[in-house]
């Protein structure tokens, strides 16, 4: 990789997330509330990267850090009846002390073990959402109430169904995402999780303690994607089973792998490259499934480096 | 009824969950062991298996034992075809890379799975059992299709073991399994065997549903529970143990099936999964394996 002039990165970064807010002015209402949408999941993605990018850990349940935020920030506005931003806490909180736990217990296994850990433990985190069904809603999932969702400040009070203020929310959590996942991959420490990633053992004989830096990245990867489904619950208010299903920790990985594993723009071109395929083909087709299949499929086999990732080998070295 | 006829009661349902079990997880196994990758679509082959079962005996009349016995030999070599395609086209492509394998194996997945629903539906359909004799014990009748499934996982199982431990075959998959390199180096054709594993593994996966589809009916999703209880079994088991898969099959089909009897399913599920990370977690050998190389 070569090395990155900050400027260039930074102003790439700032002009993408300009045109996302410029975008929010033009685009008709049905692709407005989509990419509303696909800027959440982005976040996702992003928190998904992180690890899987960065550190080289492929985690299969990455679903159980997305709906701890969907189900801590869902749960206390139903049953607690908090307000926006303390839901929205308690929905980081809850993924940040997920990951920490479960990054205790799953890093000590590697490879192929961490993949079917992980997958275990978010099946067990689904299983009990569904076993609680009186207070989650099983798999038929909840609503978040309309009147709940009003983020208070000072004096006016905004709606978050409002699509303007919903859009707004999400670009902000996702620039906020952006650019501190930017920041993170361009300091010191990212550079430790890129050297783990490439030799473990290497790192740890300069000195490095890899399962501290690890346990950090699994617990900053928990908590990015479970703001993500914070988000997720107060913006779309519903808060549902399926989000805790394997599926939920595999498209992560589809859309990172599609855009460009440890690229910081990769999640957000995945998901937005992804979403719309599905969409566009569900108008002639049910079976998007099978068009996730294939691509998974065609990725691993042709582009394993994704987008992004093939764009940054062949022509633009310097992309972060 | 008492108690004691109950958990016997109990305990044959399990088994009969263990026989099935024991053959799936001994597919997966297999491919993990020869080839040290995961197959994340071997609870599609199993469920492809019970779906071509399903089509093959709708599509023989005559009597049921008929169409049931073209199933047993039919859909298994489909469903090897099958994965031995998928094999050449994808896994060899990839170099056998493990986590490569896994992201396109969950690809297969969704493919076959959304390719059942287009094409068979749904629905969940029912396949006549290839007999219907009912064994009178004092306390209930039991199924004697149930008691022949048993039989007939046994009698594959020891046929696996006779295959890996006693013939030329066995001996060049424990040889792939134990160096491909060196394997590779005194002529072994590792790719070939690779290939033959891969078939293998989803055959065994076929069988299996074809047995348990006269009780449980074919449905496009049922290939899901079997993945997850299968990985459970080869953790448990030790990955690549023969013995240490049908020990652990019989343990976790025994336990499944008494814990759902006397408590909540989903309450069974989660305390197995837990435990069974934890195994993974803190004994990565399994109970029984030996420390990996």
């Amino acid at each position: 990789m070569k090395e990155a002039s900050p400027a260039k990165a930074y102003a790439l970064h700032l002009g993408v997330i300009a045109l996302l807010f410029a975008l929010s002015f033009v685009l008709p209402e049905y692709h407005h509330g989509l990419l509303a949408r696909i800027m959440v999941l982005a976040v996702f993605a992003m928190g998904y990267n992180m690890l899987f990018g960065y550190v080289g850990l492929l985690s299969l349940g990455h679903a159980m850090f997305f709906s701890a935020g969907l189900y801590g920030a869902g749960l206390a506005v139903i049953h607690l009846g908090w307000s926006v931003p303390a839901a929205f806490t308690a929905g980081l909180a809850c993924g940040a002390l997920l990951a920490l736990v479960i990054g205790l217990l799953a890093l000590r296994t590697t490879g192929v073990a961490f993949m079917i850990v992980t997958m275990m433990f978010a099946q067990v985190f689904y299983l009990i959402i569904l076993y609680f069904a009186s207070w989650t809603g099983g798999d038929q999932g909840l609503v978040v109430p309309q009147s709940a969702r009003v983020l208070v400040v000072g004096s006016t009070s905004l709606g978050l169904t409002e699509p303007t203020v919903r859009y707004m929310s999400a670009l902000a959590l996702f620039s906020i995402v952006l650019l501190v996942t930017l920041v993170i991959v361009r300091s010191r420490y990212g550079r430790v999780l890129v050297a783990i990633r490439e030799n473990e053992e290497r790192t740890k004989m300069l000195g490095y303690d890899t399962l501290s830096n690890k346990l950090v990245a699994v617990v900053v990867s928990g908590t990015i994607c479970a703001a993500s489904g914070a988000a997720y619950a107060l913006l779309f208010g519903y808060v549902g089973s399926t989000f805790a299903s394997v599926q939920y920790s595999i498209l992560p990985l589809l859309w990172v792998l599609l855009g460009g594993a440890a690229t910081t723009l990769g999640p957000l071109i995945g998901t937005l490259f992804m979403y719309y395929v599905v969409d566009i083909t569900s108008g002639y087709t049910s079976a998007y499934l099978l068009i996730v299949g294939i691509a998974l499929i065609l990725l691993v086999l042709f582009f394993p480096k994704g987008i992004l990732g093939t764009i940054r080998q062949r022509w633009l070295g310097w992309l972060p | 009824m008492a108690f004691g006829p109950h958990l016997l009661l109990a305990a044959l349902e399990g088994l009969v969950t263990s026989a099935v079990l024991a053959l799936t997880a001994l597919g997966l196994s297999l491919v993990f062991g020869v080839m040290r990758v995961v197959n994340v679509a071997h609870g599609e082959f199993f469920m492809l298996g019970a779906v071509l079962a399903w089509a093959i005996t709708t599509a023989i009349s005559g009597h049921p034992s008929l169409g049931f016995l073209a199933a047993l030999v039919l859909a298994p070599l489909i469903v090897g075809l099958i994965a031995l395609v998928a094999e050449r086209l994808v896994l060899r492509r990839l170099n056998y890379n493990p986590e490569a394998t896994i992201v396109a194996t969950i690809g297969m997945l969704y493919i076959i799975q959304q390719l059942a629903l287009t094409f068979y539906g749904p629905e969940a359909r029912p396949v006549e059992p290839p007999f219907s004799y009912r064994i009178l014990l004092p306390w209930f009748g039991y199924s004697g299709y149930k008691l022949s499934i048993i039989a007939a996982s046994a009698l594959l199982l020891v046929a696996t073991w006779f295959v890996l431990t006693r013939t030329k075959i066995g001996l060049v998959m424990r040889a792939t399994q134990y160096d491909s390199e060196t394997a590779q180096a005194f002529g072994i054709p590792v790719t070939r065997v690779y290939a033959g594993v891969f078939a293998l593994g989803a055959m065994l996966a076929a069988v299996a549903a074809v047995l348990i589809v006269p009780i449980s009916q074919a449905h496009y999703l049922m290939g899901q529970d079997p993945l997850l209880l299968s990985f459970i079994v080869v953790i448990i088991g030790g990955l690549g143990s023969l013995r240490g898969t049908v020990v652990a099959a019989v343990l976790i089909g025994l336990s499944d099936g008494i814990i759902s009897v006397f408590f909540s399913p989903t309450l069974a599920k989660i305390i197995a999964t837990l435990l069974v990370a934890m195994v993974l977690v803190f004994r990565p050998q399994g109970l029984f394996g030996t420390a990996s190389r």
